[in-house]
């Protein structure tokens, strides 16, 4: 699993955000339209992706994109 | 005494028996009197409930099934004794968004929370295995009937199918005094609810949802189906009985 192709996966589940402003360091949650429905977007999204299942709790305890790569990563 | 909720002396079918909803339901149904046949694809499960069972009452007993596969419920159906009630009970939670769902899933939860109910009821009458006057009890869902929550579609589909099925089933099998109903909880603390990948944040403001201000213990879903059960609601059929702790008011 390489970095960009995760980040890609992840900005994909965006609506009105621009794939150009993700990056390791974007801190996810902080986009107004983020919801639990992004969430289970980026949960579902990955596991078809990567074939990896993150929890909610994965994705409550990532701050930044890095982080939730890293939680994938332990995964995987 | 008289106690029109007895159900002592029936013979209870219950599937998905090896946790949650389907092993309380078990648990209550022998406590009052009934012989129990449990039925679920996970051999363990089935095993802890029957140790919490009064096995010193003999009659209670168990199948291994995949309720998926047609050929091992025509067996079942086959084997079983006649039943004063059945408990469709099994079911199983997705949490995709709409347009991620795969062919897959729908298969799989369609097929585990629909399909597989209405094959082994199909199949229970055309054998002629329900006594006249039984009882048959869908654990159906809020979700598809009140409550339409974000990614939860695909089981929202399922359960209001199966909720539409139950009642085809009181229309149907009236001519043979068979009852069917749905008891439809909302959030019950299970297995199922952990899988719904929520964090504790979230569950914390969807528990604010409900006027009792908790979910439901599986027991408390079991009781329902116990009463759907007896013939105390021996006048209700077709009705979707409500578990919800006051959800669907708000
Ligand atoms: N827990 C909730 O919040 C909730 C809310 C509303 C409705 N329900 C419904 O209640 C019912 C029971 O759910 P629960 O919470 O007790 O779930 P659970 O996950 O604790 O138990 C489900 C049981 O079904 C069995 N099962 C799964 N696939 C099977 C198969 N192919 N063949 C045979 N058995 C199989 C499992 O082994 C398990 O023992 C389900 O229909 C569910 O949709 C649950």
């Amino acid at each position: 699993m390489e970095i960009n192709d995760f980040i890609k996966c992840v900005a994909e589940q965006y609506e009105e955000v621009d794939a150009q402003e993700f990056t390791p360091e974007t801190k996810f949650k902080m986009f107004e339209e983020w919801s639990s429905l992004t969430s289970l977007s980026i949960i579902a999204a990955v596991d078809d992706e990567f074939g990896i299942t993150l929890k909610g709790d994965d994705i409550r305890n990532a701050t930044t994109i890095q982080d939730l790569f890293e939680a994938a990563e332990a995964k995987a | 005494m008289y106690n029109p909720f007895s159900i002592s002396g029936k013979t209870i079918l219950i599937t998905g028996a090896g946790s949650g909803i389907g092993r309380s339901t078990a648990i209550i149904a022998s406590q009052m009197g009934a012989t129990v046949i449990l039925v679920d694809i996970n051999e363990e499960g089935i095993k802890e409930t029957l140790s919490r069972i009064d096995e010193h009452k003999a009659g209670h007993s168990y199948y291994v099934v995949d309720l998926m596969d047609s050929k091992e419920v025509e067996s079942l159906v086959e084997d079983v004794v006649c039943l004063d009630g059945l408990v469709n009970n099994v079911g199983i939670s997705n949490t995709r968004p709409l347009h991620l769902i795969r062919e897959e899933d729908f298969n799989l939860v369609v097929g585990l929370n629909t399909k597989a109910p209405m094959i082994l009821t199909n199949l229970l009458y055309k054998k002629k295995k329900f006594n006249k006057g039984a009882s048959i009890v869908f654990t159906s869902s809020l979700a598809g009937l009140y409550t339409f929550t974000p990614a939860n579609g695909l089981y929202s589909l399922s359960k209001s199918a199966l909720t539409s099925y139950a009642k085809s089933c009181a229309v149907e099998f009236a001519v043979r005094e068979i009852r069917s109903n749905c008891v439809n909880p909302s959030m019950v603390n299970t297995h199922l609810k952990e899988s719904l990948s929520f964090s504790e944040d979230e569950y914390k403001k969807d528990v604010e949802k409900y006027p009792l201000k908790r979910y439901a213990e599986p027991e408390e879903v079991a009781k329902a189906i116990v009463f759907l059960l007896s013939d105390a609601s021996s006048y209700i059929t077709g009705h979707t009985l409500l578990v919800d702790g006051g959800r669907s008011l708000k």
